[in-house]
């Protein structure tokens, strides 16, 4: 037992993989060569694919939900999880409706969108930190809860005559093909990127979601950042709110219908663990191109919406199982 | 905890019971026996869905499918009709469930073999098989023209006063009373949801036994697939569009905890029939049915923050003068 | 194997271990997972009417075997033999009808269902239609627990409402029900009191005097010489010894154990005390701790002896800010402090490293230098950014110390063994520069060599001044180590004494409130 008794100091090295090395097999790395073969196969397909103003138009296909989903990510990775994002935008949009017809001009518009979703958000945050709530369920309630509210205003009613400078955030290009929309969403990413991977904020995410006791024990307040992840949830779900309504240029209580599944959707495709503690930003943004991508490459080929739906389902099963089944495979052959 | 279920089964019985009293103080006729049976006849198609998704939560999981396995099953059974309405309804009740049965066959497969968290392929079939859905219908309705009489008339036939969909309702209240009170299986079920763990340690297969749950749920929507469609005589593919959150509320109203383990029959029975109320209490107060959604979101909040009260884990009690 | 002749030992007479043929014998087991050989060639005999005890560190190889044993893995080579047939077990079901059940360290049961319920899960009694038949449940669970002297337990209570001991009572009771002929028990007496432990062993020997063969799975070498007759030595996933206890001491088994003589358990240290540095006033706590007054000097290290459940844990818990407390006053150096949040606590300085490692200690799917720099945080990032470098730097500071042993730092921190994950957790705490530090069960389930290090290691920081409160059930460890000794009972501080000459005895009767 000299190896025991030699009570010599060995280093331990940092690292024994280079960060490059990491990043040739990650998930992130699958992703863009699913994202550069859906691209090929689409530009194969339709001649009409690789042009200018196609592929900006593509980008509006998951913009308003990209937005949501990079903040998204960061509450699952935390363990929690917000099925209300879709009726936030319902609710805020008819807030906003309601106030264009006090005539309220466009500056105080998107200032209600935006504060209506983050205090939405706050008050999932409410429920799920200060009562102790599962948040699944209160989500559940609140999704109810909000788009009940826009239909109690609405009913079948639909509120419309937005200005026109309202117009810009949802149909407005910053330069050439390059959208508002576009532009907002990147710049989102690069803040929410640099926010989970460098700060320490973006630390006690990951540590709340892989062991929330462990995590309070190290003297984290681990109420506190999920009431913060549960008010950024809401804060983007209130800014898409104001970037569809401006695309539409109009309010009607279903508005955003079913967008809750497509941003989880898009969070799990990217990578980031259903269960809390694991994830990336990069994956998010990247499942949220190959999202557009498919959407839009079927749209070419004239595949109504609904029969698109089955490959975004089928997508996120194969994406989620093909690694368990891989690993597997490796481990009987091992 | 049983005696906890019990608890909130009686706060939920009062609750129902305050509600049907302030609706027929304006409205007597509310609370006749004769109009409490045409509700509960409303609310059996959410009963069997509720009980469906009950075995399923009781398991640690969560079926989101349900609603789009009742429309897929609703279409392929409605389209059978109409194109050879000689076949008899019988067997499209059992088609029916044999097709929900193997739609949710496939999400416990998933979760059992692969290990895929349930809420990621219940999300994900939820989009394929109403996607499905279209496929199979190109997008077309089955409208009440080209339903066979028949097809149409069995929930509306009478025994003993009765419809049937409201037998079926019943039948399938003591089918799962039966199955978790009295069975191996039911015992199963809820272990696997108590302690996974410990489970496995009992000689129970906790995968299988979510795998089972997940059949029952789809057998459970593949039946609502042809009483919805007969019952609203429509079968299009926007059929129980978002209804899989209904199911869950009901489930969740009815004091089924989110975590597994814990819920009963009874609170899933209650759960359904409190939404079932509601529903058709509105157009008699005359109140706007648009504040259906509203209040079913008021009562999911109310329920889960008054359950989670009895659910907290009490700390352990050291000083022996607190105990006294 | 030749088995040696069987000393004469006042409880077992020779017409219950005549034959010396074994119920069940493992040869060859081997089971390897991903980087890891749990099992090499491993074999094991129990034997009817006996006690086995597997001895071995911590990650010797023991729980897997349970596992083989109980159809959980499937070993990759060897052999299985029950009464001399050749078995495979390939489920959790087939171990049960193979007569073999397990007891866990802590007891795998279901809180929500019934007594009778836990007991037969998977066999009940059946009514003709095949449905369950409850009244004959119920009548056959009384009759179960009757036999076991456990009259007081109410087969239609809910298992939550049961202390651990009765909830093993349960268990064994389950035994029974199947008929098991081999009994797996893996430290059955992690969470009890000495009092149920003593009941446990009463029901051991009655298993024993009904023929089980058992296997008793332990850390404690009384508990083994108390209750097992034979042993087998398990080290780094090999068979290294076996043969009947009474034949071999305890110093032997440790050194199979360890594979050397491990004579000085506890560092020698010349205490260097200083002036009082915390002091904790009267403080209360509703229903856990009442009236605890005490004061912690610099350099010194206070140990807190107790039974489990006499609120130790959930005292250090509330001077780290985890609970509050209802009444009294916590000071640090002169000044007073109330912390509101672990935050609170360790920025005053004050750290508590929990007793359940798993749950309360590390965080399992980050690296190892993340889970070190976590509760340093505001130290290793400028104006919240991180900086990776200084995490690195801190962690090598801190687990250099402890002598970590680990392929690197960017490790996962799950995939280190018990004692390593230890070292992990405290120099996480540590990297907070506290003046205090609170080491609740700072050794227990790791194995001898890490505890030797995280011994000496505290016998370093005190002689660098810093404060130690170190809450431990273990009496060497307590006698070892301290300075002074603190014991409660019950949520009260029954007694201060300095550690001169103090005997076991003196505190086990503190602890137990026995006067006299």
């Amino acid at each position: 037992m000299t190896s025991d008794t030699a009570n010599t100091l060995q280093r331990i090295p940092d690292r024994l993989d280079t960060p490059f090395r990491n990043a040739l097999f990650s998930w992130e790395m699958l992703l863009v060569i699913v994202a550069l073969a859906i691209f090929i196969i689409n530009s194969f397909a339709s001649p009409y694919f690789l042009n200018a103003w196609s592929l900006s138009d593509l980008t509006f296909n998951f913009t308003e939900k990209g937005l949501i989903a990079l903040a998204m990510a960061l509450l699952i990775i935390s363990g929690e999880i917000d099925l209300s994002v879709a009726a936030i935008i319902a609710l805020a949009s008819t807030m906003m409706g309601m106030a264009v017809q006090a005539g309220a001009d466009t500056p105080l518009l998107v200032l209600i969108g935006v504060g209506v979703g983050l205090l939405c958000g706050a008050f999932n945050g409410l429920l799920v930190t200060r009562l102790g709530l599962p948040s699944i369920v209160v989500t559940i309630g609140t999704m109810s809860l909000f788009r009940g509210i826009a239909y109690i205003i609405l009913g079948d009613e639909a509120y419309k005559g937005y200005p026109s400078s309202f117009a810009f955030f949802g149909q407005g290009y910053v330069w050439w093909v390059i959208s508002f929309e576009l532009v907002l969403f990147l710049a989102a990413a690069i803040v929410f990127w640099f926010l989970l991977h460098r700060t320490s904020f973006g630390r006690t995410v990951y540590a709340i979601g892989n062991n929330p006791v462990a995590a309070a024990f190290s003297g984290i307040r681990v109420e506190r950042v999920k009431f913060i992840l549960f008010c950024l949830t809401g804060l983007m779900a209130g800014i898409a709110s104001v970037l569809l309504t401006s695309r539409l240029a109009s309010t009607r209580p279903s508005i955003a219908y079913g967008y809750e599944l497509e941003v989880i959707t898009m969070v799990v495709l990217g990578g980031v663990a259903i269960l809390g503690g694991a994830g990336s930003i990069p994956g998010v943004v990247l499942a949220a191109f190959i999202m557009g991508l498919v959407t839009f490459g079927l749209g070419l080929v004239n595949v109504p919406g609904i029969v698109m739906s089955i490959f975004t389902g089928l997508l996120l099963i194969v994406v989620i199982a093909l690694p368990i089944i891989w690993n597997r495979i490796r481990h009987k052959s091992a | 905890m049983k005696a906890l279920a019990k608890q909130r089964e009686i706060w939920l019985l009062a609750a129902i019971a305050l509600l049907v009293a302030l609706v027929a103080v304006r409205f007597p006729a509310f609370a006749r026996p004769q109009n409490l049976l045409t509700v509960f006849n409303d609310t059996s198609i959410l009963i069997i869905l509720a009980l469906g998704q009950m075995a399923v939560i009781l398991t640690r999981s969560i079926d989101l499918s349900m609603a789009s396995n009742l429309a897929f099953t609703g279409m392929a059974v409605a389209m059978t009709n109409a194109a050879f309405p000689e076949i008899p309804v019988l067997f499209l009740l059992l088609m029916a469930t044999v097709i929900g049965t193997v739609l949710g066959a496939f999400n416990g497969l998933l979760v059992w073999l692969l290990g895929i968290p349930p809420i990621v392929v219940t999300l994900g079939t939820l989009t394929v098989y109403r996607g499905a859905t279209f496929v199979l219908s190109g997008g077309a309705w089955v409208n009440a023209d080209q339903m066979s009489p028949g097809f149409i008339a069995l929930p509306r036939a009478e025994f003993f006063g009765l419809p049937m969909l409201s037998w079926l309702g019943i039948a399938a209240i003591t089918f799962f009373y039966v199955l978790m009170t009295r069975t191996a299986l039911g015992r199963s079920i809820y272990a696997a949801g108590i302690n996974p763990v410990a489970s496995i340690y009992a000689g129970i297969n906790v995968g299988r036994t979510q795998f089972i749950a997940f059949c029952l749920s789809g057998m459970m929507a593949g039946l609502s697939g042809y009483l919805w469609v007969s019952r609203y005589v429509i079968a299009s593919v926007e059929v129980a569009n978002g209804y899989e959150l209904t199911i869950v509320a009901a489930c969740v109203i009815g004091g089924i905890s989110i975590a597994g383990g814990i819920g009963s029959v009874t609170g899933a029975v209650l759960g359904a029939l409190f939404l079932g109320i509601i529903g058709n209490a509105l157009p008699v107060i005359d109140i706007s049915p648009f504040w259906q959604m509203a209040i079913s979101g008021t009562a999911i909040i109310l329920a889960v923050a008054l359950n989670a009260r009895g659910e907290r884990p009490k700390g352990r009690i050291i000083l022996r003068k607190a105990e006294s | 194997m030749l088995h040696p002749p069987h000393p004469a030992k006042p409880v077992c007479d020779a017409s219950r271990k005549g034959d010396g043929a074994p119920l069940l014998t493992l040869s060859g087991i081997s089971k390897s997972f991903p980087g890891v050989r749990a099992l090499a060639g491993v074999s094991l005999s129990l034997y009817p009417g006996e006690v086995t005890a597997l001895v071995g560190e911590n990650g010797a190889g023991e729980s897997t075997l349970v596992k083989i044993l109980t159809g959980i893995h499937q070993p990759d080579q060897g052999e299985i033999r029950i009464a001399g047939k050749s078995v495979t077990l390939p489920t959790a079901h087939a171990a049960f009808e193979n007569g073999i059940t397990a007891i866990h360290q802590e007891t795998v049961l279901f809180d929500h269902l019934t007594v009778a319920e836990n007991i037969f899960l998977g066999h009940a009694p059946r009514t003709r239609f095949g449905t369950i038949d409850r009244r004959a449940m119920r009548a056959n669970a009384r009759e179960v627990l009757d036999t076991l002297g456990a009259g007081h337990i109410d087969p239609d209570a809910h298992l939550a409402e049961l202390g651990i001991a009765n909830k093993h009572l349960v268990a064994i009771a389950r035994a029974m029900s199947i008929d098991a002929r081999i009994v797996i028990m893996d430290e059955p007496t992690a969470a009890l009191s000495t009092k149920e432990i003593e009941e446990l062993f009463l029901l051991i020997e009655f298993l024993r005097s009904e023929g089980k063969a058992i296997l008793f799975i332990s850390h404690k070498f009384d508990e083994i010489y108390r209750i097992a007759d034979r042993y087998t030595v398990f080290r780094d996933g090999q068979m290294v010894g076996e043969g009947v206890l009474a034949d071999t001491t305890q110093g032997e088994l440790v050194r199979m154990m360890v594979g050397r003589e491990v004579d000085q358990i506890f560092p020698k240290r010349q205490p260097n005390i200083g002036e009082p540095l915390l002091t904790v006033a009267a403080l209360s706590h509703p229903t856990e701790f009442e009236d605890i007054s005490f004061e912690l000097r610099e350099g010194e290290i206070l140990g807190f002896y107790g039974l489990v459940g006499a609120g130790r844990s959930e005292l250090m818990q509330a001077i780290a800010g985890m609970t509050r407390p209802s009444r009294g006053s916590i000071s640090l150096g002169g000044r007073n402090i109330a912390p509101k949040s672990s935050a609170d606590a360790i920025r005053a300085g004050i750290v508590y490293v929990p007793e359940e490692r798993g749950r309360q200690g590390i965080i399992i799917g980050l690296p190892i230098f993340q889970n070190v720099s976590l509760p340093s945080l505001a130290r290793t990032s400028r104006s919240g950014l991180l900086r990776t470098a200084k995490e690195f730097r801190l962690t090598r500071t801190y687990t250099g110390r402890l002598d970590l042993r680990a392929a690197s730092l960017s490790q996962d921190v799950g995939t280190l063994s018990g004692g390593n994950q230890q070292k992990v957790v405290i120099a996480k705490w540590l990297a907070t520069e506290p003046r205090v530090i609170i080491l609740d069960e700072p050794t227990k389930g790791i194995d001898i060599g890490s505890k030797a290090a995280v011994h000496a290691f505290m016998a370093e920081l005190v002689a660098e001044g810093l404060s130690v409160v170190m809450v431990s059930s273990e009496l060497p460890e307590i006698l070892g180590m301290s300075d002074r000794v603190a014991v409660m009972r019950e949520g009260r501080l029954v007694a201060i004494r300095d550690n001169d000459g103090l005997d076991p005895e003196t505190l086990v009767k503190l602890a137990a409130g026995v006067t006299a």
